[in-house]
Parts: structure tokens; C-alpha cells; sequence
């Protein structure tokens, strides 16, 4: 997690940094203790998770059967009870990771394909994830909030879909374009948003929720509408995409992992350009950071806003195509599976940089993929999955709490690296 | 960390504390109760591992999910050697997981709930031969695919009968939940039984809510907002409608606070269930309920896979294999009418009385 360090640049410590208290460390302590007892981001993104882990096994223990059935007769037989909750908990947490990175009782196998089917569900989950989470990193940056990824993915689900089941392309042509049409149809739902923003002064959190329920009501209604439903039209369901619209499988058809996360590496390398590296990048950091010093600066605020939108849109778009001409070939209302929702805990977990926002994803990739496992070999209810992530962001979002339960002192350092701005911001 | 171990010990005694105190109960062969201990259950045929996928909305949706694991909790119920799980999809993007972990988990028959994921189900049938797939409300094919579906529109066919017989304002009234096929066949058939009720008595009841022509008519847009549905419903009523056939899943039930609130001069026709089962408590202004037996569909299939043969093809739940029907709630049928209705139902059965819903299961 060495990204932190560009979480932490200059232009991201608002005015307000400066009214939290910096502690000094007291010199008896030795440097390794410092470091583990620090309120480095890192440490404190780790902790945030095991805290969360410890409280997702007392749920686990709570909603047990077995363990609850052994607690009625405890003062008989203590070890019941313990060993069932034992039992239920490592069973939990086996069956997420036997289900997101490996199972080792499939290595005897030699199947490649059920050896590492698990991490390739990993990445199928993690793909839209990383773009809708880029996408709401970006923004926050900027210091707006897009909570619009959901209407941004169904938009593009909607284009991408429709260029991929009606027109008919060469190999290789038919995807890319399809992938274009995706990220026009999410960057123009977002721009839509931005030039409201920029013109209007309409805040984005509302345009952009408005915006996810017109999507929703779009799309239920081309459902419905012969041309995009797929005959014999008895469901709210398109024809299947052309198979050169789609993306390439990575590993050989027997795993899904597909094209798409290659693009969501790359397209997570050139957010962090744009953050970190180009001029435009620097405005939008600067608007993010204070408008009335941009607006001084001869920054025009306004088209920093729209801008900013638009490529929002657009890498909410990518997410929208890489489930459409990815894992879930058919446009649905339901296409966008959360992924709008859970991009804006991702982020919140990437702490606001593209880097820590690309393993964010693939962690809440993980636990998307494990749920699977964990509903077909335990008794475990897969809510638990979304216990954990919220939690997750709950003990980020509060680093109170987190060094409270861990006894953590504020470190030197002090900044806590707000993403985005309040309400009036 | 010591913090951490404190708040999970004091919670866990504090479960202890409320119910720590019995003895432990006979060990040995405790296991599972239910493999020998029901004398009414048979376990006859092969053991078989039947599992589900269910749709969004959850096992206890009161709707097709619920009723759908019913017929597998019943089957279990009737043989032991049915042992059944379930997983349910929180998005479409879910489908295609879960029908390979449960393909893949030792499960020699997987059903998929809900037509939406039906090119998944066929897809995972030709990557897993061997294992029979089988989803209700899709057609099947091949070898290890097997359709359940439903012609609602023959139900629905004999409500709209029965509501226009025992309207006194001369108007019904129905809505849905989206205009989508599976609720709007029920709402095709509930017109043209009206329909067939004018002609054959020279009347002209009116349908309020849909047009099956135009395929344009009234929608909650929800299968969940009952607020949503009591204005649906009271706004017909004000139209003059006096009996009404939601068909909703949850959002229905608003049409039974419509009900209520008019003092009983509105009456309903539930969906799906028995409503004087699953809604029980606006029972009293219902005149019957259009039912589909999704957990009989679902309870046959595993009876038969269990015996030995798992069915290829479709089941096709109709008026005449009780796999679709009219309850009678209240009483509401006197005497001349059911015989009336039995004759109908007769008619479509037999074929005499054709139904032209284009939404019908065909295959």
C-alpha cells in the first residue's frame, strides 16, 4: 500500500487539516512500535479490516445453529460451544477464500481451470468495481460526489448492448466500438450532471441520484420495447450480444476473466496520470481542493466541472461495458448488479487514489466471489459478505474508532486525507 | 487488540448468560433430525442432491422464489433422499456463479428460478452435462434441460369470468406491477374472460387498467410499494370499478388496503397464491385468487428424479393439470355461477374456448 503516499500529496489536505492536533511522539518508545502504533493510513486500512473480520465472526457465532444449540446446555459441556463457534467461523472464512483466491482440495485435480477458477472470479467481480470506483475516485478529487455510477453503468449497458446484439462488425472492430458506445452513453448521463453543475449550480449528488432512476426507468421501459427486447418477448430481458462484441476471454473459455480487467489496469494507471502527472490534473486537484483559489488562479471552474464529468461518465461507462460485453452478455435492469453503489465504498476504501482504489476493488472482488462459496458449502448467510464491507468502510470512515479500539496514538504526520468536500462544498 | 478481545468475550458471554443453563441434550447418532425420524415421509428412490438458484427478492418473497423452494421443502418433506439447498441471486450478474458453484458442488439436479435467467441455465446445461437442469418459467431443451411453465392466461381467463359475474357497477379493474409478459398474460386472460362473459350474456362490463391490444394499461412500477398500490387502486375505484385484480406480488397488497378502507364496497382478486393464505389478513374482501402451483411444478419434477427418470421437455402447468386455477374465497361462487365457471374452465381445457394472450407458454 506505498500509494498511500500519493494520497497524501499536498493537494488533497484542506483548509480544516490544519485544526487537528498533532501529537509528538513520545522519544521511549522504539521505532518498529512507532510505526505499528501510528495512524498511518495503511495501518489503519488494515486495522479497519481485521476489526471488521472480528466483528463479522461474532455475527457469524450469533446466527450459528450449531453454536447456538450447543450454548443452551454451556455450563454442561463449555467445549460445545467453542468448538462449534470454531467451527463456524474458520468454516466462513475458508469457504470466502476457497471461493475468491484458491481451493486447495482442487490442486489435486490438475484441472487448470477449477484451480483457478476461484481467482478468476476474483477478477470478473473486481473489474467493474475498479472502473465505477476509479470513477468516483476521480470525482471526489474534483470534489464532487458521484453517487450516479448506477444510472452511468445502466446507460452504457444500454449503448454498448445495443451495438453489440444489433449491429453485426468484424472481430476485433465490433468490441471496440461497442466499448466506445459504453463509455459515450455513461459519459454523456454524467456530462449531463456536470453541465447542470456548471451551469446551473444544480448540485450533483441530487442531479446524479435523479439521474440513476431516470436510467432505471429507461431501461425498464426499452425492456418492454420490440427492437431491443429479445423475442419471443415474454421477458424484460435483450437478445444476447454478438460474440465478436465480446470481450476476449483472458485464460481460455473455461474461465471467465476476460479483456476487461486489462483495461481496468490500464485504465488505472492513467487516472493516476491524470491525478498525479498532467496539467488538467492539477486544475481539477486545485478545484477540488479550493474553487475560490482556483477561480483566482484563472482556473475556469465551471469547465473543470464538466470535464471532470465527462470522464467520470466514461470510466462509469467502461464498468457498464464490461458487464455487458463481459460476464452478463444480456442488457437487464438489473445489469449495473450494485457496482454503482459499491464503486463509492471502494473508493472511500482507495482512500481517494487511483492505486488504493484498484485494490480496493479487488478485495470487494474477493468477497463478492467468495460469497458464492460461502452460500454453496456453508450455512452461512452470504449477507455476511456485505456485513464485512460495510464494516469495512464504516471503521474507515470513523479512524476515531479504529485507533480507540487499537489504542493507536495520532502519528507526526496527522493528515487524515480527506477525499471530498461537504455538502457546500 | 486486548479491546477487541474484551468486546467479543462480553458478547459472547452475554449470549451465554440468556440461555446457558440447560443440560446437554442425548449424544450419540444426534446428526441431522430429519433423516430417520418422520415416519409419514417414504425414502424411496436414489439419494439425490437437488439445489436451486433462486431470482432476486429472496427465499421469503411471498412470491415465485418462496413458493418455488416450497415445492422443493415439500418434496424433501415426502423423501428424505431429497436432500435441497438453495442460493439466492442479489443481481443477474449472480446467475451464471451460482449456477456453476452448485453445477460443479455435487449437485445432481439444479433449478433455476425466474425466466430472466434462462440463456444461463441452457448454457451451464450444455457445459455440465451431467448435470439435469430444469427452471421454472422458461421453456427447456435437450437432454438435461427441463421447462416448468405456467399459462397463467387460462386462470386469469376464468377470474375475469367470475369478477364480471358478480360486478354490480358494470367496471373491473386490473394493474401490475411492470408491463412485462409474466404479469401481463394474467391480466390478457383476465380481460378476455370479461370479454367472454359479454358476449355470452349480452353485457358490456368494462376492464379498467389494461388494454390487451394496445398492450398499454395502469402499473405500479413496483413489485414492493404498497402506498403505490392503494392509490392505483383507489383511483379505479373512483372510476367506478368495484372489484379489482392486482397483479403485483407485494404492491398488491395496497389494493387490499384500498379494500379495507372503502369498507368493503371494494373487493380484490389475489395473484399467484392463495390470498387468503399469503395475505390473510385482507381475506375478507377477496372473491378468489388466481393461483399458480409453482411448488406442485417444482415438488413433481424432484418426485420424478428421485424415481429415477429425470423428465425432459416441459411441464406446461395448465387448467386442466391443476397447475393453474381459480380459488374460491368467501364463498363468493353461488351455486348457478360455479357451475357456469366449471363449464368454462371445461371450454378452455377442451379447447372450445380459445385464448389469444400472445404472452402463453407455447413449447
Amino acid at each position: 500500500m506505498s500509494e498511500q503516499k500519493a494520497g497524501g500529496e499536498p493537494a488533497v489536505s484542506t483548509p480544516e487539516s490544519g485544526s487537528s492536533k498533532i501529537e509528538t511522539p513520545d522519544g521511549g518508545a522504539g521505532r518498529l512500535r512507532e510505526v505499528f502504533r501510528s495512524d498511518h493510513p495503511a495501518v489503519l486500512t488494515i486495522l479497519a479490516i481485521v476489526a471488521a473480520v472480528v466483528i463479522g465472526s461474532i455475527l457469524i457465532i450469533a446466527s450459528d445453529q450449531a453454536t447456538r444449540t450447543a450454548a443452551s446446555y454451556f455450563t454442561a459441556a463449555p467445549m460445545d460451544t467453542f468448538s462449534a463457534a470454531w467451527h463456524a467461523v474458520s468454516g466462513a472464512y475458508v469457504a470466502i477464500f476457497e471461493g475468491s483466491i484458491l481451493n486447495p482440495s482442487s490442486l489435486s485435480s490438475g484441472d487448470t481451470a477449477t484451480i483457478f477458477g476461484p481467482i478468476s472470479e476474483t477478477i470478473v467481480s473486481a473489474t467493474p468495481l475498479i472502473f465505477a470506483g476509479l470513477s468516483v475516485t476521480l470525482a471526489f478529487r474534483a470534489g464532487l460526489f458521484n453517487i450516479g455510477a448506477q444510472g452511468q453503468i445502466l446507460l452504457a449497458a444500454i449503448f454498448a448492448g445495443y451495438v453489440g446484439f444489433s449491429w453485426h462488425l468484424p472481430v476485433v472492430l465490433h468490441v471496440i466500438v461497442a466499448v466506445l458506445a459504453g463509455i459515450l452513453g455513461g459519459a454523456l448521463w454524467a456530462g449531463l450532471a456536470g453541465v447542470l453543475k456548471a451551469k446551473t449550480g444544480a448540485h450533483e449528488v441530487i442531479t446524479t441520484i435523479m439521474l440513476n432512476y431516470v436510467a432505471l426507468g429507461l431501461i425498464q421501459y426499452l425492456l418492454g420495447v420490440h427492437g431491443f427486447q429479445a423475442k419471443p418477448y415474454n421477458q424484460a430481458i435483450s437478445p444476447p450480444v454478438d460474440h465478436n462484441a465480446l470481450y476476449p476471454h483472458l485464460f481460455g473459455s473455461a474461465l471467465r476473466a476476460n479483456v476487461a480487467f486489462l483495461v481496468a489496469i490500464a485504465a488505472t494507471v492513467a487516472v493516476a496520470w491524470l491525478l498525479g502527472r498532467s496539467t488538467f490534473g492539477f486544475r481539477l486537484r486545485t478545484v477540488g481542493a479550493n474553487q475560490d483559489a482556483a477561480r483566482t488562479a484563472g482556473i475556469s471552474i465551471s469547465r473543470v466541472y464538466i470535464v471532470v464529468m465527462l470522464i467520470v461518465g466514461a470510466l462509469a461507462g467502461l464498468a457498464g461495458s464490461a458487464q455487458v460485453l463481459g460476464t452478463s452478455p444480456q442488457v437487464t435492469s438489473d445489469i449495473d448488479a450494485g457496482f454503482g453503489f459499491d464503486a463509492i465504498t471502494v473508493s472511500l476504501l482507495g482512500r481517494g487514489s487511483p492505486i488504493g482504489t484498484f485494490w480496493a476493488g479487488m478485495l470487494f472482488g474477493a468477497l463478492r466471489a467468495g460469497s458464492v462459496q460461502l452460500l454453496a458449502s456453508t450455512n452461512t448467510p452470504s449477507d455476511l459478505v456485505q456485513v464485512l464491507q460495510a464494516l469495512i468502510v464504516l471503521f474507515i470512515a470513523a479512524p476515531g474508532l479504529v485507533r480507540l479500539i487499537f489504542r493507536l496514538r495520532r502519528g507526526a504526520g496527522g493528515q487524515t486525507a480527506v477525499v471530498a468536500k461537504g455538502w457546500n462544498g | 487488540m486486548r479491546s477487541v478481545m474484551k468486546i467479543a468475550a462480553v458478547a459472547a458471554l452475554g449470549s451465554l448468560a440468556l440461555t446457558g443453563c440447560g443440560s446437554k441434550p442425548g449424544s450419540g447418532t444426534s446428526g441431522s433430525g430429519s433423516s430417520g425420524a418422520t415416519s409419514a415421509a417414504k425414502a424411496v428412490g436414489k439419494k439425490i442432491n437437488a439445489c436451486m438458484v433462486l431470482d432476486t427478492g429472496g427465499v421469503d418473497d411471498r412470491s415465485f422464489n418462496q413458493s418455488s423452494y416450497d415445492g422443493m421443502k415439500a418434496a424433501n418433506k415426502a423423501n428424505p433422499n431429497i436432500s435441497i439447498k438453495y442460493v439466492p441471486s442479489n443481481s443477474g450478474a449472480d446467475y451464471t456463479p451460482n449456477l456453476t458453484k452448485l453445477a460443479t458442488g455435487g449437485c445432481a439436479t439444479v433449478i433455476g428460478v425466474g425466466g430472466l435467467m434462462s440463456d444461463n441455465v441452457k448454457t451451464a446445461a450444455k457445459t455440465y452435462p451431467k448435470v439435469h437442469f430444469a427452471e421454472v418459467d422458461a421453456p427447456g431443451t435437450g437432454a438435461n434441460f427441463y421447462g416448468i411453465q405456467y399459462n397463467t392466461a387460462q386462470a386469469g381467463f376464468l377470474g375475469g369470468y367470475l369478477a364480471a359475474s358478480l360486478t354490480k357497477t358494470g367496471k373491473v379493474g386490473t394493474w401490475g406491477g411492470l408491463n412485462i409478459p409474466p404479469v401481463t398474460i394474467y391480466m390478457d386472460g383476465f380481460t378476455e374472460g370479461v370479454q367472454y362473459y359479454n358476449t355470452q350474456k349480452k353485457k358490456n362490463v368494462q376492464v379498467l387498467g389494461w388494454n390487451e391490444k394496445s398492450k398499454k394499461g395502469t402499473f405500479s412500477n413496483s413489485f414492493t410499494d404498497q402506498n403505490k398500490g392503494k392509490s392505483v387502486s383507489q383511483s379505479m375505484a373512483s372510476n367506478g370499478a368495484d372489484i379489482i385484480f392486482p397483479v403485483a406480488g407485494g404492491s398488491g397488497l395496497g389494493a387490499g388496503a384500498a379494500a379495507q378502507a372503502s369498507g368493503g364496497k371494494l373487493k380484490i382478486m389475489w395473484v399467484d397464491t392463495d390470498g387468503c393464505v399469503s395475505a390473510a389478513q385482507y381475506c375478507k374482501y377477496m372473491v378468489g385468487s388466481v393461483t399458480k402451483n409453482l411448488s406442485g411444478g417444482v415438488q413433481a419434477y424432484l418426485k420424478s428424479s428421485a424415481d429415477g427418470t429425470y423428465p425432459t421437455g416441459n411441464y406446461i402447468g395448465t387448467l386442466a393439470n391443476a397447475g393453474v386455477g381459480l380459488v374460491d374465497d368467501n364463498n363468493s361462487q353461488p351455486a348457478a355461477l360455479k357451475a357456469e365457471l366449471a363449464k368454462v374452465k371445461a371450454g378452455i381445457t377442451s379447447g372450445s374456448i380459445k385464448i389469444t394472450s400472445p404472452s402463453q407458454p407455447t413449447s
